[in-house]
């Protein structure tokens, strides 16, 4: 029926169903592919380190930072919901660190980091690591325009997070069983039934375990980031 | 909670293709989730019912189709539905198959009036 005037004319009003089929993240997925233009132009690997709160991002990042001083210019992007005391204690280290307070947001995405790279000098980066926000949900649906995704998973929480939360474990192209010299307390996690439910979810990604501050296995890790970073060199 | 955040992206995207068709307004969203996508439909509503207040979308209804989750197996040429937690072959067992379905975060279609 006619809105205007209730005439009946029905060639007044016209429904239309227009097909789409497009991602819902498509903007962030395009500004993703902007920022991995950057990182790939600079020649700079960019690592994105997720896990729940807690789980020893940043001290595994501290570690890193020492043991690397000297071979690779680092930088790190923080994300955290309020504070700044992440990207403090990188900068105590004396790598630049760029914090992204994300209020009430419980994840990154490809804009926020864009705004950050404006701060980073590049050209001086071999290394990027994005300390994302501690949040074993959120994250895993946004591409920041990384190489690689780390998840952490440290022997205090369940070995059965994997299963539990596929959709991060999946996206996992290395997979961080963190704060290993608490292992001996920890009765009821064993590394191999989190290795387990990982390949269970069909990703067949390393595991390592380590322990920042105690200095276990990070030969191991320190390896697998010069080997990731060599693999960029010859790519650019 | 992200939803809204992928609220707000389907909102602008609906707005968008309103605008392109010089539409009045919109009166359906329809989509397809996977719950390999990380969205939770539910949480998705929930944040819909205060995004689309003051909107074009005000008065449109979200249709979301759930996507199953399967996988392609190599090994055994078949193909199996399966839940999120195990994307092994149930057949054989091959740990490297396929996901073929499960991970879509799609807008679909929508519906405008002129």
């Amino acid at each position: 029926m006619c809105q205007q005037c209730g005439c009946g004319n029905a060639g007044e009003r016209q429904e239309v169903s227009v097909k789409v089929m497009r991602g819902l993240l498509a903007d962030n997925a395009r500004v993703a592919s902007h920022n991995r233009e950057h990182f790939n132009r600079h020649g700079t690997l960019t690592v994105n380190l997720m896990s729940s709160p807690g789980a020893g991002k940043t001290a595994l990042l501290e570690a890193s930072i020492d043991a690397l001083r000297g071979e690779f210019n680092i930088a790190v992007v923080v994300g955290d919901l309020e504070t700044e005391n992440d990207a403090q204690r990188i900068r105590a280290k004396g790598v630049p660190a760029v914090q992204i307070v994300t209020g009430t947001a419980c994840h990154l995405d490809a804009a926020m980091i864009h705004d950050a790279l404006h701060c980073i000098p590049l050209d001086a980066v071999d290394i990027l690591f994005i300390e994302n926000v501690g949040n074993l949900v959120c994250p895993a649906s946004f591409d920041l325009g990384q190489h690689r995704n780390i998840v952490l998973l440290s022997v205090t929480e369940g070995d059965d997070k994997p299963a539990k939360y596929p959709v991060m474990f999946r996206a996992a192209d290395t997979m961080l069983i963190t704060k290993v010299d608490f292992l001996p307390h920890m009765d009821d996690f064993e590394p191999a039934r989190a290795c387990h439910a990982l390949r269970q979810l069909g990703n067949s990604a390393p595991v390592l375990s380590v322990s920042a501050r105690k200095n276990i296995g990070m030969d191991a890790w320190l390896d697998w980031l010069r080997n990731a970073r060599a693999a960029r060199e010859q790519i650019a | 909670m992200h939803e809204l955040s992928i609220g707000r992206a389907m909102l602008e995207q609906a707005t968008s293709i309103m605008l392109q068709h010089r539409a009045r307004a919109v009166t359906a969203i329809t989509l397809q989730i996977g719950p390999l996508s990380g969205v939770e439909p539910a949480l998705l509503n929930t944040a819909y019912e205060q995004l689309r207040i003051d909107t074009v979308a005000e008065s449109a209804d979200l249709i979301v189709h759930a996507m199953p989750v399967r996988i392609w197996c190599e090994s055994c040429q078949s193909s199996h539905d399966v839940i999120p937690g195990r994307l092994v072959c149930p057949r054989c067992g091959n740990m490297r198959a396929t996901l073929i379905g499960g991970d879509e975060m799609l807008l679909e279609a929508v519906d405008l009036t002129f």
